[in-house]
């Protein structure tokens, strides 16, 4: 029933699963060492919950030392290592393969210093991202990417992921915020990359390790970014007759000079949905809503928003709503955050993540919809609208094989369609599985083979997540 | 010597195959204004970014612009700001520092430079590098072939991240064809506060101070006393929204009230106080001179300065601390032992940007690798260049 296909798994490595299996109870205690059917069933598929593959074993090492002799093992061993985090990856980058380990951070869960006079934190990889932010929060400082899944992921997976979130527009995504990594090798090394200090004094290893996808090394340590919060936030509420209004007014918020830390679009049916689970007091009259949030102290959010809506006033906003309290704040990003757990409750879904030129909005939207109805589905959408990352939610019946496959198809129009208008195919999600087919759409040979000899560099025999990225077909070495 | 210019990507990709025939290393080249940044390479061959030249996109609405690799940062800077707008990272020029000491001063700064030495400014402290503003490239590699990464939009995870690999590669990984930047609106509104007479330990103390207040610095720096320049000198700068950096200033001035009282430069001394912080001008005014930028651990910039004191002739900070500017004397390593043991204990980086061809011949100019990533430093290198083409030894010897 499934469209993407994996690797064939290695007959001789299945066969090798009892020894494997004893060669890692060597190197690990037993409650860290998954081996029953039933614990591995757990592990099984992650935000991409279309696919599943029962892994080999899962290992849970508590230390750097333990995932370096495990990785150790399984190199010399020959057998491929599927990394995990929180397993919230929609676009199946940790989902494991028949013959592979799935080696998981959620052991490494300490936060192993705080410095607020240096502005970072150093944390085990399987930290929660919002656990940073709980951890500095007391003294005013804050983790800055903030991905919806920020509840439950991990650093090791927005690292792998290079993950965003709703406020990059001002604080950047995870690249921008990540200072240094201890980094276990393919082969067992152990590096460090980077550090408390600003840049690379060589290559910028660091920066292509984020977002890598788990395919160059496991990080065991990060070290990252804290800053100190402004002293005030405030979201505001636009509702809009059409998506042009509130594309318009965008681009002119941009164009004026303000650059607010979000701005989200959300389209009527992600409206009504968000609306429905959250009670945020969304507008259900509107075919549009903007959520724009300002921050700085009373006096400068209250400038920088009487720009903001006389700009929107000229697009003809129909309605705005602002906060009136940390109650009213916190209800509108939950609303926002929890888009894709809220659609759930109503269908199944894909979460598309392609990104646009913002220029090209209400275009892209129109042929969304054209798309998805095309093949008999809706979608709705939301959206970091400062930056074009597009959210397209389509929604389908995963008990319906026909309807899946259709929604796989609309979900590829619209990639292509993102890349098509000067965009990419993925703007904070990864690649995964589930792009990883379409990634001859926006690159050249040349391009990926580029790319691929670079992960040789750091694994040469394709053995960390080997499924995931590049095509399964024309795969080279270094 | 041997100069190469094509007049666009197709010429280039075909002059890197006609080298890589007749393995033919060549130096990459822009405006030439950097080329005393690094080991020295050695080949009689030059490639030069000059002939490809020009913004080719500018959509001010979505923040981005997009230039062939020759085009002076000169001209993209003041396209953007017809538009009021800005590369962030204020972009370093090193034409000072080395016309100080007769280098080459007929070029200019091309975007492609910028983007091969990831060098930025004061703002990079709140702003982000070079680096962070780099959203996609082109280039040439050593095989000949026309390779992209990234692209016009400022969310982009698809694929490796080639472009922060290119992105202070010192021309070692290709020839740099087109850039995109993610730009900024200019602040509407700059202040610069400055305090006198701090010495270094309290002056990063009150640096630290104000960063971690809600007030966002984009600016701060600490000049030590010096016999040609008065007193000690500690700055802050705010931008921002008129009416926002009138309501900072004075609850900054109340934050660090145990400094004294700060005194208000004027716009235009201010702007040349940060371009000269910025660029290490005054610090490399005497050719006598070698000049090393450090990066560490903002509070630990002080104590990296007194380990090293016996081989330091002038130093300053930026970023907070975490930027130290370092003069020495041309003797023996020109203090490289010296202060690659002072930052050993802290951790952080150290990079000799202004020596004699002989020094540099001889120092590591860039901070040393450890083993394994100096093995995987020269396999990426060889899986841009496997004939090693592109400046070679540029960053570090035999890579």
């Amino acid at each position: 029933m499934t469209a993407i296909a994996f690797p064939t798994p290695d007959p001789a490595v299945l066969a090798r699963r009892p020894e494997i299996l004893t060669g890692l109870a060597a190197l690990v205690p037993p409650e860290c060492l998954i081996e029953s059917e039933d614990e591995r069933r757990a592990f099984e598929t992650d935000g991409l919950t279309a696919y599943r593959q029962l892994p080999l074993a899962v290992v849970l090492p508590r230390t750097t030392e333990e995932v370096s002799a495990v990785m150790r093992y399984l190199h010399a061993e020959g057998i491929k290592v599927v990394p995990r985090g929180a397993g919230t990856s929609l676009c199946g980058g940790a989902i494991p393969q028949l013959d592979a380990v799935v080696l998981g951070t959620s052991k490494m869960n300490r936060i192993l210093d705080i410095d607020f006079a240096n502005r970072t934190a150093r944390v085990e990889a399987g930290v929660t991202n919002l656990a940073i932010t709980g951890a500095v929060s007391y003294e005013g400082f804050f983790y800055a990417p903030d991905p919806s899944s920020q509840l439950a992921c991990t650093i090791a997976g927005n690292i792998a992921m290079n993950s965003g979130g709703a406020h990059c527009l001002k604080y950047g995504v995870t690249t921008n915020n990540v200072l240094g990594v201890r980094m276990v090798l393919a082969d067992g090394r152990v590096v460090d990359i980077g550090g408390q200090h600003l840049d690379s004094g060589g290559l910028d290893l660091l920066g292509v390790v984020v977002g890598s996808e788990g395919q160059l090394g496991i990080v065991t340590e990060a070290t990252v970014r804290i800053l100190r919060a402004a002293e005030g936030a405030q979201p505001v509420l636009f509702g809009f007759a059409s998506a042009e209004g509130a594309g318009a007014t965008v681009a002119a918020i941009i164009g004026a000079g303000i650059i607010p830390v979000a701005m989200e679009y959300m389209d009527k049916l992600a409206i009504e949905i968000c609306e429905a689970f959250a009670h945020a007091g969304y507008p259900l009259d509107v075919e549009a809503m903007l959520i724009i949030e300002v921050e700085g102290s009373t006096d400068e959010m209250a400038a920088q928003l009487g720009r903001i809506i006389a700009i929107a006033r000229q697009h003809g906003v129909k309605t705005i709503k602002e906060s009136r309290s940390a109650t009213e704040t916190a209800a509108i990003w939950k609303g926002r955050k929890s888009a894709f757990g809220a659609t759930g409750r109503i269908a199944d879904y894909i979460c598309m993540d392609g990104t646009i030129p913002t220029g090209r909005l209400p275009e892209v939207l129109r042929r969304i919809r054209e798309i998805t109805e095309h093949h008999g589905l809706r979608a709705a959408n939301v959206f970091h609208a400062g930056d074009g990352n597009l959210h397209p939610l389509i929604l389908y019946n995963i008990n319906d094989p026909v309807e899946q496959e259709k929604a796989e198809e609309a979900g590829n129009d619209i990639l292509k369609l993102c890349v098509e208008v000067g965009g990419c195919l993925t703007g904070e999600h990864g690649v995964g599985i589930e792009k990883r087919d379409l990634m001859t759409c926006q690159f050249d040979s040349a391009d990926l083979e580029q790319q691929m000899r670079v992960r040789a560099a750091f694994d040469k025999a394709w053995m960390l997540n080997p499924a995931k990225v590049f095509p399964l077909e024309g795969r080279v070495a270094a | 010597m041997l100069i190469l210019s094509p007049a666009n990507e197709a010429e280039a990709a075909a002059m890197v195959l006609d080298a890589r025939a007749a393995r033919r290393p060549m130096q990459i080249q822009g405006g030439g204004t950097r080329a005393g940044l690094g080991r020295p390479v050695e080949p009689d061959t030059i490639l030069s970014s000059l002939g490809l030249t020009g913004i080719t996109l500018h959509e001010p609405a979505e923040l981005v612009i997009r230039a062939r690799a020759g085009t002076p940062v000169r001209e993209v800077e003041a396209t953007l700001a017809a538009h009021g707008q800005m590369l962030p990272f204020e972009p370093m020029d090193h034409r000072a520092l080395y016309a100080a000491i007769g280098g080459r001063t007929a070029g200019e700064p091309t975007v492609g430079g910028l983007v091969a030495v990831n060098a930025s400014g004061p703002r990079r402290l709140a702003a982000g590098a070079v680096r962070d503003y780099l959203i996609g490239v082109r280039l040439v590699n050593g095989r000949g072939e026309v390779v992209k990464s990234g692209g016009r939009v400022m969310k982009n995870v698809t694929g490796l991240d080639l472009v922060k690999l290119e992105c202070g590669a010192h021309g070692t990984l290709g020839l740099l064809t087109e850039l995109t930047f993610k730009v900024l609106p200019k602040p509407e509104a700059t202040a610069t506060l400055v305090w006198s007479g701090l010495e270094d330990a309290p002056a990063v103390d009150a640096l630290t101070r104000a960063i971690g207040s809600p007030f966002e610095m984009s600016g701060a720096a600490h000049i030590p006393a010096g016999a040609d320049r008065g007193a000690a000198r500690t700055l802050v700068r705010l931008e921002g929204f008129e009416a926002s950096i009138e309501s900072r200033i004075p609850r900054i001035a109340d934050l660090l009230s145990d400094c004294g009282v700060p005194e208000r430069l004027d716009a235009e001394a201010a702007q040349q106080l940060w371009a000269d912080i910025g660029d290490g001008r005054s610090l490399g005014a005497d050719p006598d001179r070698m000049v090393w930028r450090l990066s560490v651990a903002p509070t630990r910039g002080p104590e990296v300065v007194s380990r090293a004191r016996p081989i330091i002739l002038d130093h300053m900070y930026d970023w907070g601390g975490g930027l130290i500017w370092i003069a020495t004397a041309a003797d023996g390593d020109a203090g490289a032992a010296a202060i690659r043991a002072a930052l050993a204990p802290c951790g952080g980086h150290a990079t000799l940007v202004r020596a004699p061809y002989a020094l540099r011949k001889v120092v590591e100019v860039f901070e040393p690798l450890a083993p394994a990533l100096r093995s995987v430093t020269a396999d990426i290198k060889a899986s841009f260049d496997p004939e090693g083409l592109f400046n070679p030894g540029r960053m570090y010897e035999g890579i």
